[in-house]
């Protein structure tokens, strides 16, 4: 026998029951095949959930762009359109997949899966809820080197965008992958200098132990007040390492034609697109469970790890659509104004929280505060 | 615990398998009629022009530079912010404060000495090209300034020579 988290045992006791449907049982199964045949199974659900949130995303992204610009955005397929993203991805399978003479066929064929793996594997690390009878968080794999794996792993991407950009022998392409690099390479610093923050007042690395730190209503946000000047400065520099807008330069449109995809079409373009989504939702998740209480809403969700998922979820839509918000208000940087941004201003700020957070923590400023206050 | 990182592993090679047993399914599906004109590289409409892996700046790199510097130091902090809460249940708290002050205050200097130095302008060449415009109006100001008071002395010495010569008459 051997430790495994819940969802993994979950899928676990689900084998051991279709296979007492035939009249075994696990054990059965070598070790390794158990582990390997349970990841895949977690895997697969992970997969499946992205590819629907993105169908949702797309959704949600193009009438909150319709609203905001005061037209209607698609209404015409399903009711309020919803089916206009499963008719589009109908769309993009019969597309015809162009490679471009003189492309590096393997880097270019290659480049979308790093980019996509990159992302998937991230989600491995992220606890979607707290199981309070166990005392544990619900996730795939309860790593101690949590968030610092997650960073290390995200970085992978980057390199899927450069081979994609080499690797499709256009000059756009290689113009935007090269932005990219530069851009995603200089916000990995602010960001991860407030993602110390929590780390330090939580005093784990792992994100399960930052969920049942903050149970009760006792979010890192509250605990000094230095955590929303961090939550922005991680804000911003996530929306970077997303190539969102207002960080969008690597695809500026209107510049570089289609940045480092340009020359991707049909399927292979949509990989890019799902990664851009899905590493929102990993930044709006790491928000969520790092400053604002992951599942918990001030201890009112009870003991229910389902109402707490819920939660989780909501805080993350919530941030994705602020993500929208700011997309469809804000114009698109130049390219010398975003690397001022960042090494000249979030990059010192963060630097300067970090000591102050540390100083705040050491000397137990909070009780002391509070001390004086409720004395006088 | 033991088979964290094989799940983590497990995501990695199932994000790469799920593109490309899409581009499988999808190639059943799809058309595939290649021409040299679709298969051209994307340029506008036009024929591509010169070499597509084009030489660029120098500035990626020492950006690049600059990053690895940043980041290794990040990977150094994060053990400490880790281990931070038990040093300051330890009583040490100040100490293990002291050390990471001055390992930061290390690095932030570096950072100031980039700053000073320009290499955290992107358009390090403008900013060069505008100093160099700054500094050369300067000079012709200085120039002008120079004539006009020369001006103005020799205009003085012609008033003198004028007065002199009204002087003698």
């Amino acid at each position: 026998m051997f430790e495994q988290s819940i969802i993994l045992s979950a899928i676990r006791d689900a084998i051991d029951w279709v296979l007492g449907l035939v009249g075994q049982d696990i054990s059965i199964l070598p070790l390794p095949v158990q582990v390997v045949l349970c990841g895949l199974i977690a895997a697969g659900g992970l997969m499946g959930a992205i590819a629907f949130a993105v169908l949702i995303y797309v959704w949600m992204e193009r009438r909150i762009a319709g609203r905001m610009q005061a037209r209607r955005g698609p209404n015409r397929v399903g009711p309020y359109g919803l089916l206009q993203t499963v008719a589009d991805t109908f769309k993009l399978l019969r597309k015809e997949d162009i490679i471009p003479t003189g492309a590096n066929r393997i880097l270019f064929a290659f480049a979308p899966m790093l980019v996509l793996a990159g992302v998937v594997a991230a989600f491995a690390a992220i606890p979607i809820s707290w199981d309070a009878d166990k005392g544990e968080p619900i996730m795939i794999a309860d790593i101690d080197l949590g968030i610092f794996l997650i960073t290390a792993i995200v970085a992978t991407e980057v390199i899927g965008v450069i081979m994609a950009g080499w690797a499709s022998n256009n000059k756009w392409s290689l113009y935007g992958a090269m932005r990219e690099a530069a851009q995603v390479v200089s916000y990995e610093i602010p960001l991860g200098l407030s993602l110390l923050v929590p780390v330090l007042i939580v005093g784990d690395l792992s994100l399960g132990a930052a969920t049942e730190d903050q149970l009760g209503g006792n979010w890192l946000i509250w605990r000094n007040p230095f955590m929303w000047a961090v939550f922005f400065i991680f804000y911003v520099a996530g929306l970077a390492n997303c190539k969102r807008a207002p960080f969008d330069l690597p695809e500026a449109e209107s510049e570089l034609v289609a940045g480092f995809h340009t020359e991707y079409s049909g399927l292979r373009f949509s990989f890019f697109f799902m990664e851009e989504y899905a590493s929102m939702t990993l930044i709006s998740a790491i928000g969520a469970i790092y400053f604002f209480g992951a599942g918990d809403l001030f201890g009112l969700q009870g003991s229910s790890s389902l109402i707490m998922f819920g939660v989780l979820l909501f805080k993350i839509l919530v941030s994705i659509f602020v993500m929208m918000w700011i997309r469809w208000t804000l114009p698109r940087l130049r390219i010398d104004q975003v690397m001022t941004l960042g090494y000249k201003v979030l990059t010192p700020i963060a630097f300067f929280l970090l000591l102050g957070v540390t100083v705040w923590d050491l000397y137990d400023l909070n009780d002391k505060l509070w001390e004086l206050f409720s004395r006088s | 615990m033991y088979f964290d990182y094989t799940n983590v592993l497990i995501f990695f090679l199932v994000g790469i398998g799920f593109v490309g047993v899409n581009m499988v399914v999808g190639s059943l599906l799809r058309p595939s009629k290649p021409n040299p004109e679709k298969n051209s590289a994307y340029e506008c409409g036009e024929d591509p022009i010169g070499p597509n892996r084009v030489q660029f700046d120098i500035r990626f790199y020492t950006v690049a530079l600059i990053f690895i510097i940043f980041d290794v130091e990040i990977a150094f902090l994060f053990p400490w912010a880790n281990s931070f809460q038990e040093f300051k249940a330890a009583g040490l708290g100040g100490l293990v404060f002291f050390e990471v002050l001055v390992f930061v205050s290390i690095l932030f200097l570096g950072l100031v000495y980039l700053w000073a130095k320009g290499d955290l302008d992107w358009v390090k060449s403008t900013e060069a090209q505008r100093r160099a415009a700054l500094a050369h109006r300067r000079a012709e100001e200085a120039k002008e300034t120079a004539a006009d008071s020369a001006k103005s002395e020799s205009a003085t010495e012609l008033d003198l020579t004028v007065a002199a010569e009204a002087g003698h008459h």
